[in-house]
């Protein structure tokens, strides 16, 4: 029986990744292609918002990559601490900038779909204030790995960073709720909520949020190979220097 | 313990300990305010509350890195941590000195500092309340945040950038209380939460603290 | 209280540098660590200390028994000689400097601030320090660093008296302090480099 944590070697996740990366390439293009364009060219303007609404289909899928990928930085983190495999540990810094980019697209996105909107780039609203505070928690924790030289101590200072800053995340959501009530309308796609977007609309965002999740995932994959190659190097050298 | 914390009393209180120095910080950060914005009293009164918050805060911030890097420098640290107290007491201990050297002293200062910004008179007692429940979290925060830094040889810099996200929730409560309390409103819900926050945050940061300590401490 | 390391692999930056380090301290014994410079015995006494986990390899009788000292004194330089003693034997819950101020001759200067100690001096009451732990086991990392010749006979003595109460020291130093204790040469434990084959697996 093959266990999932053999993926752990890093010679077989780099073996595995190598022979998955082209097929979820493809995907993801595709996926991006298929939803981008049925979205862009082919639904019909909104009666209230126009053509602007149609930056939904770049808005929604970074804006759930930015949060995901804070997520599946805190599941790596959960693994490096309690099972010490070190390409869990390299996944969850090689997603830190994939996801720190989504989040900055998120931010763009919706300054430039704010202003005809609400007629402003930026309000204090709870959610943009929540994902300019996502933006902080990414630049730290970014910081914290590239500021330590020695791997592990990274990997173990972050990894606890990563923990108490998804507390403090979640934390400062609320608070930000709190705090300001907001324009942003909620969450636009939701199994529960009654009034939802209407399904010419919703459809072309299905291709469009799986090609970012592909997108994403593929990355990450390329990412962690490129840390495992660099850890692998620094290892080499060290051993030469024990040698010499 | 009572010996560690008496100890970083008397190095806080005797010549180079920096005490005093936050307190400095805050007054001259809250005479610039004026400066910055305008005289005009109607204006100072409504953002008052916010910030002596934010004065309180950077305050606090300017002093973190004080709390454990002189004890690494020296050997200190090194040597409490073969000591047989727990890591997790260290550092609680290390966060309450930090709060009666800096905190507390804030709290103190903020109502007379409020004067000068034309505080309303109700808010004076949710001033210092929200303060008094607050600054413990930032003490405890900023300790992580020291703990986490401790062996880069640039940390300060580094530090602001990893706590200061951290301290948002307690900011954001906080000031809240402080801003219902001037205008007359009703305050008891930002007063639960940021009690609620100061004793989770007490409760359960040292571990994460004392955690990363003994990382940096290998 | 009996020290004992089997095959102990200790790093450095995350490099093994030690492997297979094996040896065992009885009371009322000192166990002098030889070797060349970064050839690990710092490493060695830091795991010793319990302040580094080992790679590998099993240490027992460690642990609360262990008072360390290394190159950093510890020292506040604004509190005086006593006052620096009296914290530290408040940590390790004792309360009579007087043996050690005595045995250092650091009488004379218990009101001085730490600061204004020479380096030498300076080092002496960080070696007292020892002595107010009330802990069987000193772990010594170059206690003799700016000690005249006067002092490191003082630092001697100290030894000696601690060893005849029964206590032990691990000491890593390049000096001969006219001990009676054995001597290693951690030179011999110099970690191989891993085969190639199971690199993959754990990078180093």
């Amino acid at each position: 029986m093959a266990s999932i944590w053999e993926y752990a070697n890093p010679k077989k996740f780099i073996d595995t990744t190598n022979r998955v990366i082209p097929a979820l390439w493809a995907l993801a293009l595709v996926c991006l292609v298929v939803g981008l364009v049925w979205g862009f060219f082919f639904t019909p303007d909104d009666y209230r918002q126009g053509s602007t609404v149609k930056i939904f289909y770049l808005h929604v899928p970074s804006a759930l990559m930015a949060i995901n990928g804070w997520f599946m930085m805190l599941v790596a983190s959960l693994i490096w601490i309690i099972r010490r495999h070190h390409v869990s540990a390299l996944a969850a810094r090689a997603a830190a900038p994939v996801g720190m980019v989504m989040t900055i697209i998120a931010l763009l996105t919706g300054a430039i779909w704010g202003q005809p909107m609400w007629g402003t780039y930026w309000a204090w609203d709870p959610r943009l204030t929540s994902f300019l505070i996502l933006f902080l928690f990414y630049l730290g924790y970014i910081a914290l790995w590239s500021a330590i030289e020695d791997d592990d101590t990274a990997a173990d200072l972050t990894a606890v960073l990563c923990l108490v800053g998804s507390v403090f995340a979640v934390l400062s959501r609320y608070a930000v709720n709190f705090w300001n009530q907001g324009l942003h309308q909620p969450a636009s796609l939701s199994l529960d909520a009654e009034e939802n977007v209407a399904d010419v609309f919703f459809l072309p965002a299905l291709p469009s949020m799986a090609g970012f999740v592909l997108l994403f995932i593929v990355l990450v994959l390329i990412r962690t190979q490129t840390e495992i190659r660099a850890r692998r190097m620094r290892a080499l050298l060290a051993r030469e220097r024990m040698q010499s | 313990m009572i010996a560690l914390l008496s100890r970083d009393l008397a190095l806080a209180i005797r010549a180079g300990g920096g005490f005093g120095l936050g307190l400095a910080f805050f007054l001259i950060v809250v005479t610039l305010v004026p400066f910055g914005v305008g005289p005009q009293s109607e204006l100072l009164s409504r953002i008052a509350p916010g910030i002596l918050w934010l004065g309180a805060l950077l305050a606090c911030l300017l002093s973190l890195d004080r709390i454990l890097a002189l004890d690494w420098e020296d050997g200190s640290l090194d040597l409490l941590a073969t000591a047989p107290l727990p890591m997790e007491g260290i550092v609680s201990i290390k966060a309450l000195a930090h709060w009666l050297t800096t905190g507390l002293p804030l709290v103190l200062a903020a109502p007379v500092l409020g004067l000068l910004l034309n505080l309303p008179q109700a808010g004076f007692v949710w001033l210092t309340l929200s303060l008094a429940l607050g600054t413990p979290a930032l003490s405890v925060i900023g300790t992580f945040g020291a703990a986490l830094t401790v062996g880069l040889k640039r940390g300060g810099l580094l530090m602001s950038l990893l706590v200061l996200p951290l301290y948002v929730p307690t900011l954001i409560f906080g000031a809240e209380v402080a801003r219902r309390g001037a205008q007359g409103m009703e305050t008891q819900t930002p007063l639960l939460m940021l009690a609620g926050i100061s004793l989770a945050v007490i409760a359960l940061l040292p571990f994460a603290s004392a955690a990363v300590l003994r990382v940096n401490l290998r | 209280m009996m020290l004992d390391a089997q095959n102990l692999s200790v790093a450095r930056g995350g490099i093994p540098i030690l492997a297979e380090v094996s040896f065992s301290l009885a009371p009322g014994r000192a166990l002098i660590l030889r070797g060349p410079n970064g050839i690990g015995k710092t490493s060695l006494l830091r795991v010793v200390a319990g302040l580094q986990p080992p790679l590998a390899g099993t240490l027992t009788g460690a642990g609360d028994n262990v008072a360390y000292a290394a190159h950093a004194d510890g020292l506040k330089t604004t509190l005086s000689v006593a006052e620096n003693l009296t914290f530290w034997a408040r940590v390790f819950g004792t309360d009579d400097i007087a043996p050690a101020l005595a045995a250092y001759q650091l009488g004379p200067l218990r009101d001085r601030a730490a600061g204004q100690l020479s380096a030498g001096q300076k080092r002496r009451l960080g070696l007292a320090r020892l002595m107010v732990t009330g802990r069987p086991i000193w772990v010594l990392d170059e206690p003799t660093v700016s000690l005249d010749r006067d002092a490191v006979a003082m630092f001697a003595d100290a030894v000696r008296l601690h060893l005849g109460q029964g206590g032990s020291a691990l000491i890593a130093t390049h000096i001969d302090l006219g001990l009676d204790g054995d001597a290693l040469d951690v030179a011999q434990f110099r970690a191989v480099p891993p085969d190639s084959d199971d690199f993959d697996e754990v990078f180093l």
